[in-house]
C-alpha cells in the first residue's frame, strides 16, 4: 500500500493498529469494554488510556468479563466487547464465549497474540487462539494484514449482530496492534447472503393462519428468539396472543417477552416448568414455536412431546427447524417479521372460541406444582421458594425497574418459577450451557449497563464462589448489585439428582468449609446480611433492596428442599414428578433415562 | 420418520481462507456426523473459492441438518447435496503399488489393463498403477490385486459434479 492509498483511507493521520481498533469500535457504537490487561494487548490498553470515549471495566477474571458483556448485551439488545489478552486471558474466556453461542448472545472479544512472526513458535503466552474457540464463537478471526484489521472488527460486529446473534472472535498479533495500520472505509460488506432475505414466506404464514383459526387446543411456546429480535417483537407477541386469545408458554430463555403475571401465561415449560404448562403442550393440538429450539429440557422424551400437535417452527436459524422435533410448517426468519405478518394476515377476525380449552388449563393450573407451605412461626426454616417470592413482592414494591441475574442450580429454577417479569431483557441467566459462576459477572455487566436500576443476583452458595472475586469489581465501581444467597448447604441441583438416581448418596455435593458470607463481604468492601430463620426474612430484603451500595445477603435456607415439579430425564410430560412423595418410577423415571443428563 | 441410513455426496463452496477447512471438518467431528471421504482444492483462484466434496452417511434428518449447519459457517458460499439434486459423475482416483514377479506380475499387469489403470511407474519388481473410477471400481482393483502383490494404497476420496448443463456455482458475486 501507497502512502497515497493510505493516507485515502485515514484522512491523513497515521494510527497505530491499537487505535484504528478503537476508531471502529467507536464507529460501531461501543460504550464500554469489558477486559483485562496482559502483555499482548498492551498496545491497545495504551490507545484505550489516551482517550475517553470508549469506558473500560477491570474485572478480575477473563471469563467475567465475558459473563459481564454477555449481560450487557442481553439488557441492552447491543453487542458486548471483551477485551482480553494472549494464552491465558484467551484460554480463560472460553467458557463464557461458549455460554454466549448456546444463549445467541452478540459479543465481540479481542484477543492479544503473539506477533504474527512468533505464531507456531510455542512463544510466550501463546495458545492457538483461533483454533481453542473455533467450535465455542460463532465465527472468529486471525488478523495477519494491517490492511485488514479495520474491515475485519467492523465485519466481526456484523456477525455478532446479524442472524442468530453469537460470540465472535478477534485475534491480533502484537505487531498488528503496535505497527501503523490503515483505518479503511467501510467496505462492502460479504455477509449479506448471511441474513435472511425479505419476510417470511407468505405460503407458510397462510398454513399457520388457517391452523390458528381450526385449532381446538392451541399453545404459543416461545422462546429466547423474541428477546433476540427486540422489544418489539414482545410487543408483537402480546399483540398476537390477545387477538387469538392462545394460551402462552416461554422458555427458560424467553421469559420476560410476554408477561408472566398475565393470565395468559401459562409459566415456564419444560423439566422444571409448571404443569399447566407442561400438560398443555402434551395435549395441545396446535404447537407455535416462535424463536424456541425445543432444547432436551423443554422436551423431554421427544418421541412423546407434544404427540398430537400440528407443529409450526418459527426460528431464524434453519439449522433448527426440524433438528429434534420434525414439524408441519417452517418459518424461515426473524420472529418480529413473522409475528408481524401473522398479525396482519389475522386482521380483525374475532378470537376462536377456546373456552373448553381454558377450562381444560385452568384445572390443571389449580393442581398448583409450584405451590409450597411456609411456615410463618418466626423462628421457622426459610423455604428457598418462600425467600425468591418474598424478594419479587418487596422489589416490585420499589417500583424500580428491576434485572435478575442467576447462578446454575436449584435457586436458578425457583428464580424462574417465582419471580415474574413483565418486560423483556431484565432476565439474564445460563440456559444453554449452565454455567454456575454466570451470575455475579453478570450482574455486573447489567448494573454498568443501567446504572440506576436494581440488580440483583440470585444465587446459589456454591456457584457464586465459582466467580467470586467479582465483588473486587463491584466495589471498584460502587455498583449497587444485590448478591441474594439461597445458602442451602448443598450444591442443591447435584443433590436432588443424587437423592433421585442415586439412592441418596451425596457424593461430593455437600459445600464443606463455606466462607463466611457476611465478612466476605465486608473483606470486599460491600455490606453483608444474613438471614437465618422467617422472621429475619422480609426485614432483611428491606435493608438490602434500600441501601445504595452493594449487598451480599446470605439467606439461609432449608437444606433438603427439591425442586418441582420435574419432568426426569427420559420421561413424558404428563409424567412430570409433583413432589417428594410421589412415585418416581411410575413418574417415568427409567434406566434408560438415567443415562441422560 | 424413516431411520435409513443413506449415503450422500455434498459439494460445498467455500472461501479459501485459513482455517476454513478447520471449520467443516470441526464440525462433523464435533457434531458426530460421518466423514466416508473429504477433498478439497482451490476451484476459482479469482474469487479465491475452493471446492469440497464430502461423501457423508446419515439418517434423513441429518443429512439435512448437515447441510444446514454446513451454510451456517461464515465462509460458506453454498452448499449442494449432489445425490439429492438429481444424477452427478462421482470419481476418485487411487494410486496403486503392486509388489511382485513372475506370475504375479503378469496377472497384475493383465488386469490393470482391463480397469484401464496405467502404470506411471514400473520396475523389475513394482508397478505403481493409477486408476480412476467410482470407489467401488477402485475398491474392486484393490481386491483384485491383494493375491497379487499389493503393497500400497493412496486414493483421493471422491470429487463429484452434477450431470447436465445446470451448474451449482455461477455467482460471480458473492450475494
Ligand atoms: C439447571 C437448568 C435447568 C433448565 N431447565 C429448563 C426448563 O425447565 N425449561 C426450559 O425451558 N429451559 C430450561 N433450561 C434452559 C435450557 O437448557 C435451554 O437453554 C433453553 O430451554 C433454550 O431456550 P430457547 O428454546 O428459548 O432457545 P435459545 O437458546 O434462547 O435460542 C433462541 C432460538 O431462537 C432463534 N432466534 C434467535 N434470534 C431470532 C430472531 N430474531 N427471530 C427468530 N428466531 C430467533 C435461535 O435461532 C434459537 O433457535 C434449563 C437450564 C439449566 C441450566
Ligand atoms: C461450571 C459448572 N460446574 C458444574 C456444574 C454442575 N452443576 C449444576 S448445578 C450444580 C450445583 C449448584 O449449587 P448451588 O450454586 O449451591 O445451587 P443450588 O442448586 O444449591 O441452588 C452443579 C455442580 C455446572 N452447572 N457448572
Ligand atoms: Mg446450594
Amino acid at each position: 500500500m501507497t502512502a497515497a492509498e493510505r493516507d485515502a483511507g485515514t484522512g491523513n493521520e497515521a494510527l497505530n493498529g491499537a487505535e484504528v481498533l478503537l476508531r471502529v469500535l467507536d464507529e460501531e457504537g461501543v460504550e464500554v469494554i469489558f477486559g483485562y490487561p496482559g502483555g499482548a494487548v498492551l498496545p491497545i490498553y495504551d490507545a484505550l488510556f489516551r482517550q475517553d470515549r470508549i469506558r473500560h471495566i477491570l474485572v478480575r477474571h477473563e471469563q467475567a468479563a465475558v459473563h459481564a458483556a454477555e449481560a450487557y448485551a442481553r439488557s441492552t439488545g447491543k453487542v458486548g466487547v471483551v477485551l482480553v489478552t494472549s494464552g491465558p486471558g484467551a484460554t480463560n474466556a472460553v467458557t463464557g464465549l461458549m455460554d454466549a453461542l448456546m444463549d445467541s448472545i452478540p459479543l465481540v472479544c479481542l484477543s492479544g497474540q503473539v506477533p504474527t512472526k512468533l505464531i507456531g513458535n510455542d512463544a510466550f503466552q501463546e495458545a492457538d487462539t483461533t483454533g481453542i474457540t473455533r467450535p465455542a464463537t460463532k465465527h472468529n478471526y486471525l488478523v495477519r494484514e494491517p490492511g485488514a484489521l479495520a474491515q475485519t472488527v467492523r465485519e466481526a460486529f456484523e456477525v455478532a449482530r446479524s442472524g442468530r446473534p453469537g460470540p465472535v472472535l478477534v485475534d491480533l498479533p502484537k505487531d498488528i496492534t503496535v505497527g501503523k495500520a490503515p483505518l479503511t472505509k467501510p467496505a462492502l460488506s460479504r455477509l449479506r447472503r448471511l441474513s435472511h432475505q425479505g419476510g417470511p414466506d407468505a405460503e407458510a404464514i397462510a398454513r399457520t393462519v388457517e391452523a390458528i383459526k381450526t385449532a381446538k387446543r392451541p399453545l404459543f411456546y416461545t422462546g429466547g428468539g423474541i428477546i433476540n429480535s427486540g422489544p418489539e417483537a414482545s410487543e408483537l407477541l402480546r399483540r398476537l396472543a390477545r387477538k387469538t386469545g392462545f394460551p402462552v408458554t416461554s422458555t427458560l430463555m424467553g421469559l420476560g417477552a410476554f408477561p408472566s403475571p398475565d393470565p395468559q401465561f401459562l409459566g415456564m415449560l419444560g423439566m422444571h416448568g409448571s404443569v399447566e404448562a407442561n400438560m398443555a403442550t402434551h395435549g395441545c393440538d396446535l404447537l407455535i414455536a416462535l424463536g424456541s429450539r425445543f432444547d432436551d429440557r423443554v422436551t423431554g422424551r421427544v418421541d412423546a412431546f407434544s404427540p398430537n400437535s400440528f407443529k409450526v417452527h418459527a426460528d431464524i436459524d434453519p439449522s433448527q427447524i426440524d433438528k429434534i422435533v420434525p414439524v408441519d410448517v417452517r418459518i424461515e426468519g426473524d420472529v418480529r417479521d413473522t409475528l408481524e405478518a401473522l398479525l396482519e394476515a389475522w386482521g380483525d377476525t374475532p378470537a376462536p372460541d377456546l373456552s373448553t380449552w381454558w377450562n381444560q388449563i385452568a384445572s390443571w393450573r389449580s393442581v398448583d406444582g409450584f405451590g409450597f407451605t411456609q411456615d410463618m412461626t418466626p423462628s421457622a426454616i426459610i423455604r428457598p421458594q418462600h425467600a425468591v417470592r418474598r424478594l419479587y413482592e418487596l422489589a416490585k414494591e420499589t417500583g424500580r425497574d428491576t434485572f435478575v441475574s442467576t447462578e446454575v442450580g436449584q435457586h436458578q429454577m425457583w428464580a424462574a418459577q417465582h419471580f415474574q417479569f413483565d418486560r423483556p431483557n431484565r432476565w439474564l441467566t445460563s440456559g444453554g450451557l449452565g454455567t454456575m459462576g454466570y451470575g455475579l459477572p453478570a450482574a455486573v455487566g447489567a448494573q454498568v449497563a443501567h446504572p440506576d436500576a436494581l440488580v440483583i443476583d440470585i444465587a446459589g452458595e456454591a456457584s457464586t464462589l465459582m466467580n467470586i472475586q467479582e465483588l473486587g469489581t463491584i466495589a471498584q465501581y460502587r455498583l449497587p448489585v444485590k448478591i441474594f444467597i439461597l445458602n442451602n448447604h448443598y450444591m442443591g441441583m447435584v443433590r436432588q439428582w443424587q437423592e433421585l438416581l442415586h439412592g441418596s448418596r451425596y457424593s461430593q455435593s455437600y459445600s464443606e468449609a463455606l466462607p463466611d458470607f457476611v465478612k466476605l463481604a465486608e473483606a470486599f468492601h460491600a455490606t453483608g446480611m444474613r438471614a437465618t430463620h422467617v422472621g429475619e426474612l422480609d426485614d432483611v430484603i428491606r435493608r438490602m433492596l434500600a441501601h445504595d451500595g452493594p449487598v451480599v445477603a446470605d439467606i439461609c435456607v432449608a437444606e433438603g428442599e427439591n425442586c418441582y415439579p420435574m419432568i426426569p430425564s427420559g420421561a413424558a410430560h404428563n409424567q412430570m414428578l409433583l413432589g417428594p412423595d410421589q412415585d418416581s418410577e411410575a413418574a417415568g423415571l427409567t434406566e434408560e433415562g438415567k443415562m441422560l443428563v | 420418520m424413516t431411520e435409513t441410513i443413506q449415503n450422500s455426496v455434498i459439494s460445498v463452496l467455500i472461501e479459501d481462507e485459513s482455517g476454513a477447512l478447520a471449520r467443516v471438518v470441526g464440525l462433523f467431528s464435533g457434531r458426530g456426523y460421518n466423514i466416508e471421504s473429504l477433498t478439497v482444492a482451490l476451484v476459482d483462484a479469482e474469487q479465491k473459492l475452493s471446492r469440497i466434496t464430502v461423501l457423508t452417511s446419515g439418517t434423513p434428518m441429518v443429512i439435512r441438518q448437515i447441510k444446514a449447519q454446513l451454510k451456517r459457517l461464515i465462509p460458506v458460499h453454498d452448499v449442494c447435496d449432489l445425490t439429492e439434486e438429481g444424477p452427478y459423475v462421482g470419481r476418485e482416483l487411487a494410486l496403486v503399488k503392486v509388489v511382485s514377479s513372475g506370475e504375479r506380475r503378469t496377472e497384475a499387469l493383465r488386469i490393470a489393463d482391463s480397469f484401464r489403470a496405467r502404470p506411471v511407474d514400473t520396475t523389475a519388481t513394482s508397478f505403481v498403477f493409477e486408476l480412476t473410477g467410482s470407489p467401488e471400481k477402485i475398491d474392486a482393483f484393490i481386491e483384485l490385486m491383494r493375491p497379487l502383490g499389493l503393497a500400497e494404497v493412496s486414493r483421493t476420496g471422491i470429487a463429484a459434479i452434477g450431470r447436465g448443463p445446470s451448474v451449482f456455482h455461477l455467482k460471480k458475486e458473492p450475494v
